[in-house]
């Protein structure tokens, strides 16, 4: 292996602290499919899987169950069920699922946006389509990924709804309401969920190294910022070890997280 | 002596001749996999115009809406994956060049299907509700349970297709065919929601040929949801085809490549690759693989 970036032998970097994170939405869910979109979720599942929940079960993300943890990106070796997009839709219904998906945008109900930014009509920059969005917000458990935390992606209010938050779902009546179930949001910066006063986006904790300021200041909409908001917990040396060594050992992850060692970064003010 | 079920082979040219401008036409396979993109390409250099294009979209949807046949476009994405937006929707919808767009959740989208297949006017679903799915197809209604719940749903309306077009690794003359893949994708689906549906293939066998290696639970589509066979070597280039092939990423490269470019990059793309018959197509893809070799 040539020089890859790892992280400094002592300092955690944030990337790992995502993981981690991430790996804590799934650590009460059970046995049921997880579904992570995008690199660091999937390296959060896999790790939620080695540590916290076992049971989750895991797919290659294309059409089979893991029976094992594979690194990210590398072909499983034992297959323990078969998993093509319309069962995935069986799975949806059925309820036994949590999605983390991403989001362009999330606003300060929880709703999130892949569609297209401007109008409908006529978008300034169409995005992919709403693809599973709205049916997995009305259906199983769904959490969001943000890797860039930003005023550009948490706004007052999406353009345009693709995933259900639970204001919305209330409105639309028990049937949307009945299992929307908007659970975490894991940024770059902290975790969120939508507990705050009439459902909206509330602020659990802050990544190490990151102040309660800072992400107010990256938020485009009034935060719900409770009087203590602890630290986001650092990644156990087991978890450090399974990151570097097994699940990640390429660093693909500082793709979407840029390496930074925390204990040289300042810490928190409150 | 026994007679047999007939012969439905036909060539790319006569399936495409026995469209009509105006059809609604379903695309199988599912964002850049196992996409008929031989009968794509034959649609993007037809006469045809003002299509209903059905699809969970790739560069299928792209090349079409770039030659500007969609009058109305139903989806729930369009991606590449490995290139997540494709360039050439990008550009139509950012330039309202497609004037009437229905975008599903991906789930309903097989819900419309199977409503459909079952030649049901609509099924009941939760996706929908609460987003914006709603708002930007107000023609959309709900259904009320008859029951004590008494939930009030998305009935989701049958998505009824003129035309079905979809890729499969083998088939029979007969159309019996079968996925060798991963997934099945929805491709079965699109055959039953359709008044007319053709699968072109990698390759025609005879009908034991079909099970000789793989097991019958690989047979997707049965003969009597199929009118005509196509056999197309390559044919869903550069989507995937597994495990005949994978997608061609070089090539996709290229491809948004030239979406995404000038009007230029484009001509120039099209007039390499895509002004003649399949024949020619995948003799300039064998050009372009041995210079990227």
């Amino acid at each position: 292996m040539t020089e890859v970036s790892t992280g400094s032998t002592t300092g955690v970097t944030r990337a790992d602290v995502c993981a981690a994170a991430i790996a804590d939405a799934f650590k009460d869910d059970g046995e049921i499919f997880a579904s992570p979109m995008g690199m660091l979720p999937m390296l959060g599942v896999r790790l939620a899987k080695l540590t916290s929940n076992p049971d989750l079960v895991i797919s290659d993300g294309e059409s089979l169950f893991l029976a094992g943890v594979p690194p990210l990106f590398a072909k499983g070796d034992v297959v323990e069920g078969w998993i093509p997009f319309r069962k995935v839709f069986d799975v949806v219904a059925y309820g036994k699922r949590h999605v983390m998906m991403g989001a362009t945008q999330v606003d300060r109900h929880g709703n999130q946006n892949i569609s297209a930014i401007g109008d409908f009509a006529q978008p300034k920059r169409q995005l992919l389509g709403s693809r599973g969005a709205p049916g997995n917000t009305v259906n199983n458990r769904t959490s969001y990924w943000v890797p860039r935390h930003s005023t550009r992606v948490f706004v007052e209010q999406v353009d345009i709804v693709s995933g259900v938050g639970p204001q919305r779902a209330k409105a639309a009546g028990p049937a949307a309401a009945r299992f929307n179930d908007i659970h975490r949001i894991v940024s770059n910066l902290g975790v969120l969920d939508v507990g705050g006063p009439d459902d909206t986006v509330r602020l659990l904790s802050v990544h190490p190294g990151v102040t309660v300021e800072e992400v107010v200041e990256q938020t485009g909409f009034e935060l719900d910022v409770p009087a203590e908001v602890p630290t986001t917990r650092e990644p156990t040396s087991e978890e450090t070890v399974l990151i570097r060594e097994m699940l990640d050992p390429k660093g693909l992850r500082f793709k979407e997280v840029p390496q930074e060692g925390l204990r040289q970064a300042q810490e928190p003010t409150r | 002596m026994t007679r047999k079920p007939r012969d439905k082979r036909m060539s790319i040219e006569e399936v495409v001749g026995s469209l009509e401008s105006g059809m609604t036409i379903g695309i199988g396979g599912w964002g850049p996999r196992r996409k008929p993109m031989a009968l794509v390409r034959a649609l993007y250099n037809s006469d045809l115009t003002d299509l209903t294009i059905v699809s969970w979209g790739g560069a299928d949807v792209g090349l079409l809406s770039r030659a500007g046949k969609i009058r109305k476009l139903v989806y729930a994405f369009v991606s590449l994956d490995s290139i997540p937006l494709e360039p050439n929707f990008q550009r139509a919808r950012q330039t309202k060049a497609i004037p009437e767009v229905v975008e599903l959740d991906e789930g309903m989208f097989q819900t419309g299907l199977r409503a459909a297949a079952q030649r049901l006017p609509f099924l009941p679903m939760r996706a929908g509700l609460g987003s914006d799915v709603m708002v930007n197809n107000p023609w959309l209604r709900t259904v009320t349970s008859p029951y004590g719940d008494a939930e009030e749903l998305v009935a989701v309306p049958a998505l009824e297709l003129d035309v079905a077009l979809v890729h499969l690794n083998r088939a029979d003359e007969h159309g019996n065919a079968s996925y060798l893949g991963p997934d099945p994708y929805f491709d079965d689906l699109f055959c039953m929601a359709a008044k007319q549906a053709y699968v072109s293939v990698e390759q025609v066998v005879d009908t034991a040929g079909l099970t000789v290696d793989s097991p019958v639970q690989r047979l997707l589509l049965s003969r009597m949801m199929v009118d005509g066979v196509v056999e197309t070597p390559n044919g869903a280039h550069f989507t995937t085809c597994t495990p005949d092939y994978e997608r061609d990423e070089r090539f996709q490269k290229a491809y948004a490549a030239a979406a995404g470019g000038s009007e230029e990059d484009w001509q120039a793309f099209h007039d390499r690759f895509l002004a003649g018959d399949e024949a020619s197509y995948q003799e300039a893809v064998r050009a372009f693989q041995e210079e990227q070799a």
